[in-house]
């Protein structure tokens, strides 16, 4: 990826005498393919691209900055911020970053655990509907988008039940989950893995063998392995790509040792591949969640941490202790030990690391999220060179990206 | 019976030559590297210790709480055979504060590319011999760097200068 500085390049003569150039397309930053406000300037022989170059930083909040000036627990919401298509995922993740930083893993109790990697993987399912449904609407196949929003409405409806929120969710504490899982949430569940296989079959049907899918995606924007890790390319992508990296298994949190499930490669690094992992990977999420349902235990839902951990609401309206310790953990946060971690979860997308590094104070000194689709999107002039400018279309759908994870 | 030699051990050996202190806090190491020898340091690690996958690039600003001012942080990974190895290990590199610049190691990871890019667009450290040394997030005639501690969120200016300059643009 050098610089590219000349908007036009000659490209020769024609017999007549007319002088070729190359042309500058601007794609977004509104149009419907780039998922959110990415703007890519193609240089374009005729329909190849010689020259991709992204910009981005359209939907830069600052996040890292805004969580410098506010307590841990308040940082959660801007976490819902970033892949808003898996806000719990990156809720998750935080949480368990603070939970790193403070030494409490071992507190917390196996309910919430249990139950925080039903969630996660709810949210990878989630998320793969939506880049599957919409890397293929924009290659014009709108009957497998419908069918994946359709099931991913029942995921939010789940997502609903448990935490009240379907988008932005801010679901678990440090600790902990905020309130006992509702009394259906099995049921529900299990419900949802007894329907969610069959859509799985008919979006399988509508693509895996269609003749239009495969050749609007097979050996379309390719990455090879080396280029794949030397980029720093995580999740679906790097998998693809023929490397067995997940952090679950890499890393594990969440006690992920102890489930059952494959980590789904391909080797051949096209969108085709890509897109058969991400297929496998939901499947690989149902196993999980069912062996998690299985195992959820009674008991405690949040950790007896009571520096940590906010007082039961019926507490703070009579006791006045609680209402004190309320106050003090609302206006001033928990105390954490001076240092900095870096914790890292298998987002849908790739690795979503939080590296935080505390002063001792209730505030993070520093925040710096290592969003996947920001590193990600970096392979997009990789894999679009030579290729077809309606090509460009099908490798930004089969990067899957969420610019509010790319630009924070 | 002798226990296998613990990998960072091996790691620590081969570069301690770079390494002018070290740290461990929650099961995480880091080596401090001096700013000379970092491109080195990283291309030692990835070609011959097998840290070829670069997790993360970036800095953190200790204004008043430390000295020196910066401190460029980086992560490593190493994927180990068969991908079963799976060892984290972290660089930091204290920089000065006026006019922080460091070597950048898009030599020795792509990677490191857009993530040495945010690094500059957001605290303002040059990596020398970047091969693409634009502004990522903010406009591109943007004057300050706002994941600084002495940036002023309530000043406006440069923001509104970038602002109009766009509208002028879009005018023409």
């Amino acid at each position: 990826m050098e610089r590219v500085e000349i908007v036009t390049e000659e490209l020769g003569t024609e017999p007549d005498g007319t002088r070729k150039h190359t042309m500058m397309l601007n794609m977004g930053p509104q149009h419907p393919s780039t998922h959110g406000v990415l703007r890519v300037v193609l240089y374009l022989d005729g329909e190849k691209v010689k020259e991709a170059v992204p910009h981005i930083g359209y939907l830069h909040r600052g996040i890292e900055k805004l969580c410098e000036d506010i307590t841990y627990q308040k940082c959660l919401p801007y976490t819902d911020r970033m892949d808003y298509l898996a806000s719990i995922c990156n809720n998750i993740g935080f949480i368990l970053a603070v939970e790193k930083l403070l030494g409490i893993e071992d507190e917390i109790p196996e309910r919430a655990k249990v139950a925080e990697v039903i969630m996660f993987e709810l949210g990878r399912i989630e998320s793969h509907l939506i880049g599957i449904g919409a890397n293929a609407m924009d290659l014009g196949a709108m009957t497998a988008f419908l069918f994946c929003f359709k099931e991913r409405e029942r995921i939010y409806e789940i997502l609903e039940m448990v935490c009240g929120a379907r988008l932005t969710t801010s679901y678990p504490r440090v600790g902990g989950l905020p309130m006992d899982l509702p009394e259906d949430f099995s049921d529900t569940i299990r419900n949802f893995l007894r329907i969610f296989p069959k859509t799985l079959n008919e979006i399988d049907g509508l693509l895996t063998r269609n003749k239009i899918w495969i050749d609007r995606t097979k050996g379309v924007a390719v990455i090879s392995k080396e280029q794949a890790v030397d980029l720093g390319i995580t999740g679906p992508i790097l998998r693809g790509s023929g490397v067995p990296y997940d952090v679950r298994k890499a890393v594990p949190y969440l006690d992920y040792e102890n489930y059952e499930f494959d980590i789904p490669v391909a080797n051949e690094g096209d969108a085709y591949a890509r897109y058969l992992c991400r297929m496998e990977e939901m499947r690989q999420s149902l196993r999980i969640i069912e062996q998690a349902l299985d195992n959820l235990p009674d008991g405690p839902y949040i950790a007896d941490l009571p520096d940590i951990v906010l007082p039961e609401k019926e507490l703070v309206y009579t006791k006045m202790e609680s209402l004190i310790r309320h106050f003090v953990l609302v206006y001033n946060g928990f105390e954490t030990p001076p240092g900095e971690i870096y914790h890292a979860v298998e987002n849908p997308k790739g690795e979503l690391g939080y590296y935080i590094v505390s002063d001792g104070t209730g505030k993070p000194y520093r925040m710096r999220v290592r969003g996947p689709s920001f590193v990600n999107l970096q392979a997009l002039p990789d894999m679009v060179k030579g290729g077809f400018v309606s090509d460009v279309v099908a490798a930004i759908g089969s990067i899957d990206i969420v610019l509010g994870e790319v630009d924070r | 019976m002798t226990s296998p030699p613990d990998p960072v051990d091996q790691i620590r050996e081969r570069i301690s030559g770079y390494i002018l202190s070290e740290s461990t806090f929650r099961g995480e190491i880091s080596f401090a590297v001096g700013v000379e020898s970092i491109v080195e340091c990283c291309s030692l690690l990835k070609n011959t210790l097998g840290f070829t996958y670069l997790v993360d690039v970036t800095v953190v600003d200790y204004l008043t709480v430390k000295f020196p001012r910066y401190e460029v942080v980086y992560l490593l990974h190493r994927f180990g055979e068969n991908y079963e190895e799976n060892l984290r290990i972290r660089l930091k590199v204290a920089l000065e504060q006026d006019g922080p610049a460091i070597d950048s190691v898009t030599p020795v990871w792509s990677g490191a590319n857009w993530l040495e890019r945010e690094a500059y667009d957001m605290f303002g450290i040059t990596f020398r011999g970047h091969p693409d040394p634009r502004r990522i997030l903010m406009p591109e005639d943007y004057d300050q760097f706002p994941l600084r501690k002495d940036f002023d969120v309530r000043d406006r200016e440069s923001s509104k200068r970038s602002f109009e300059r766009a509208l002028d643009e879009g005018l023409e």
